[in-house]
């Protein structure tokens, strides 16, 4: 398959308080054409981060990169200026955020905020980016899109504003949509028809996706492959049959078994104790050492290397070493189908 | 099964309404009933403006219902209450809040926090036995003592509900309101939280209403469920038959709707997608409220407001789909 983004050793950093806050530590993506990859974990763990820093948007200061690679299509976007990156955002790689009330400029007509990438990265007329704006609106399933076309944001319920979001995201044809939260602030029958208009919308156009949620449902629904990220790493990536149905590392494990299940009845959910680690001093070793029920002497000291389970699936977890114990994943877990 | 159990909470006819301006009314709750058993959890979902929130907060007064009667503990409460049985109310009556950032003084310290309501009921008379109890409390909600003379910015979302937990159970309530407790935190938090509420529930007997959007989340806490969607009850049945047997197409639509953590069942189940957005609550839809994005909507939906009926032991649905004599037309 042909990669269209890879991002290599990322690391960045926050000055902030003080104190160097290091939300990214290390950090490795790859995304192919045409494919939906979700990136999980829970607030803090630097999933949002390391996006944004594929847009080039953490603010800066406090946020830089302090080393690593963001390759897309083999130029490195860490190197890029702020002028180079304007060419890239909304034109070859833009981002749907998650509060469609706060994306959306409330005193301009949203006719004119999905013009606007249009004029300024393809060079077109008014009339003919009006043309195309309506015809966007059309795409994510707003009904009467030439009169809509000239109305405000505070005239469209939150769904709707979402597909206006996406309408936007997808002027200009984008290579990479980056997805953060898209549908965490919607209701959820409003949830599963965004959920179904991006996936019609991949099929339609065949953007490369980067979902971001904590959601295992929703990354269950849309993605193909999945990397779980815990205190600024990525701790496993696989396909999403891999990590539902095969997951190696405690964390993943934890996380599978902390939500209810529809289909099933359990009496106590598995609770993963403790809090996440502060990363501004940051654990040494494995950052899910301290909550992790297998935790041994050597995970508090070296953060363990990947092991590859197979071709798509690689864990960073100590159990996976050939000297280490031999551990089941809980019952809960790795169960397919209903 | 359930008929033999006390009931501590009856809600009848229960209505509130919100004048928005001087010709507009939004019905946020309009003619609701359930009752509460002791010692159970009942649920209560719906989307957002549906009245879930509005429901809870007009049983524990803090809203003034329109009309209608909430009768707890065989006392009638809806009505004028005097100071006095508004406090003792608020004895037996306690509240967890959705987000635990907004629902704690950020100025007062934990230990002030929790024994408010301590002081307000004279329960605990010296200062020593108050922070005894307090610590007491705290450990009860998985803190430790050295936390009582902490404020509250110095703790983590999860660590912030327990200690609304804490203020909750602090005055020895039967029963509590929690209105989306784990919407603001995170997964593996929010196990740790629900874990909590079973277990207090199991040692203190306590009975909840559990206002919830996650459907998923509350099948797994409640006992019962109650459907509500703009101001109405749409169904109501014990969780496993909610779930296993729903009646109304909105039930049905809600549950379809919900993405499973289950790669295999989303690309293989159906999915019913409704269509359109909640209408408005200041101008809901004549007859029934879901007829608008409802499949199988038929002309006397529109005329007829649905009965509230038990279809079967304890399933209640509102749906001229099932109404009486007429349940040969089912919604498939």
């Amino acid at each position: 398959m042909d990669k269209l983004l890879e991002v290599q050793n990322l690391n960045i950093q926050f000055d902030i308080f003080g104190t160097h806050v290091q939300a990214v530590r290390g950090v490795d993506l790859e995304l192919n054409v045409g494919e939906t990859l979700a990136v999980v974990g829970e607030s803090g763990s630097g999933k949002s981060v390391t996006s944004k820093a594929i847009m080039g948007l953490n603010p800066s200061p406090p946020g830089k990169v302090t080393a690593g690679k963001i390759l897309f299509e083999g130029q490195d976007l860490v190197q890029y200026s702020q002028k180079q990156m304007q060419k890239i955002r909304g034109k070859e790689i833009s981002m749907i955020f998650q509060d469609p009330m706060t994306a959306l400029n409330p005193t301009m007509k949203i006719g004119k905020q999905i013009m606007e990438g249009l004029i300024k990265h393809q060079n077109m007329s008014k009339a003919e980016a009006k043309k195309r704006a309506i015809e966007l609106l059309s795409l994510v399933g707003i009904p009467n899109p030439d009169k809509r076309v000239d109305e405000y944001p505070h005239q469209f319920s939150g769904g709707m504003r979402q597909r206006v979001v996406i309408a936007i995201a997808l002027a200009c044809n984008p290579k990479i949509l980056i997805a953060d939260e898209p549908t965490t602030a919607l209701d959820v029958t409003i949830q599963a028809q965004i959920l179904d208009l991006m996936r019609d919308i991949q099929k339609k156009t065949g953007t490369a996706i980067i979902l971001i949620t904590h959601d295992l449902g929703v990354v269950a629904n849309l993605a193909q492959r999945v990397a779980v990220m815990y205190g600024g790493k990525i701790i496993e990536t696989g396909t999403i049959d891999e990590i539902f149905y095969q997951p190696k590392h405690p964390y993943t494990w934890g996380l599978l078994s902390s939500m209810p299940k529809l289909h099933a009845k359990i009496d106590k959910l598995l609770a993963i104790p403790g809090t996440p680690p502060d990363l501004s001093d940051p654990p040494k070793g494995c950052p899910f050492a301290p909550r992790c029920p297998y935790a041994m002497k050597v995970c508090l000291d070296h953060m363990p290397s990947y092991t590859h389970i197979s071709e798509t699936q690689k864990t960073a977890c100590w159990l996976l070493d050939e000297r280490a114990p031999k551990v089941d994943p809980p019952k809960t877990v790795g169960v397919g189908g209903k | 099964m359930a008929e033999n159990k006390e009931k501590l909470l009856e809600v009848k006819n229960l209505k509130k309404y919100f004048k928005v301006s001087r010709t507009d009314v939004l019905k946020a709750v309009d003619d609701v009933s359930f009752d509460i058993y002791k010692g159970e959890t009942f649920g209560l979902v719906g989307e957002s403006g549906c009245g879930k929130s509005t429901t809870g907060r007009t049983i524990i007064r803090l809203y003034e219902p329109t009309s209608g009667k909430v009768i707890f503990g065989g006392q009638e409460i809806g009505g004028k209450l005097s100071g006095k049985s508004k406090k003792d109310l608020t004895k037996k009556m306690q509240m967890i809040f959705q987000d635990p950032y907004a629902s704690l003084n950020p100025r007062m310290m934990v230990k002030d926090i929790i024994s408010e309501g301590l002081n307000i009921h004279h329960i605990e008379s010296s200062n020593k036995s108050r922070l005894e109890r307090v610590y007491e409390l705290l450990e009860t909600v998985g803190l430790n003592k050295e936390h009582a003379n902490r404020y509250p910015h110095e703790f983590s979302g999860g660590q912030r509900q327990r200690i609304g937990i804490a203020r909750a159970l602090a005055v020895n309530p039967e029963f509590i309101i929690a209105d989306e407790p784990i919407s603001a935190l995170d997964v593996s938090i929010q196990a740790q939280v629900v874990n909590l509420l079973q277990e207090l529930q199991e040692t203190k007997g306590l009975t909840y209403l559990f206002i919830a959007h996650d459907l998923s989340m509350v099948k797994h806490i409640s006992d019962r469920v109650g459907v509500m969607y703009l101001g109405n009850m749409a169904e109501l049945a014990p969780s496993e038959e909610l779930y296993d047997h729903p009646l109304h197409p909105y039930t049905q639509a809600l549950l379809s709707a919900i993405p499973v953590a289950d790669p295999e069942v989303e690309r293989t189940r159906e999915r019913i997608i409704l269509q359109g957005d909640v209408p408005s609550p200041i101008n809901p839809p004549s007859g029934c409220r879901f007829r608008t994005r409802c499949p199988f909507a038929m002309d006397i939906c529109a005329k007829v407001r649905p009965n509230w009926h038990e279809v079967e032991n304890g399933h209640w649905v509102a749906c001229h789909l099932h109404d009486e004599g007429q349940s040969s037309a089912k919604a498939e």
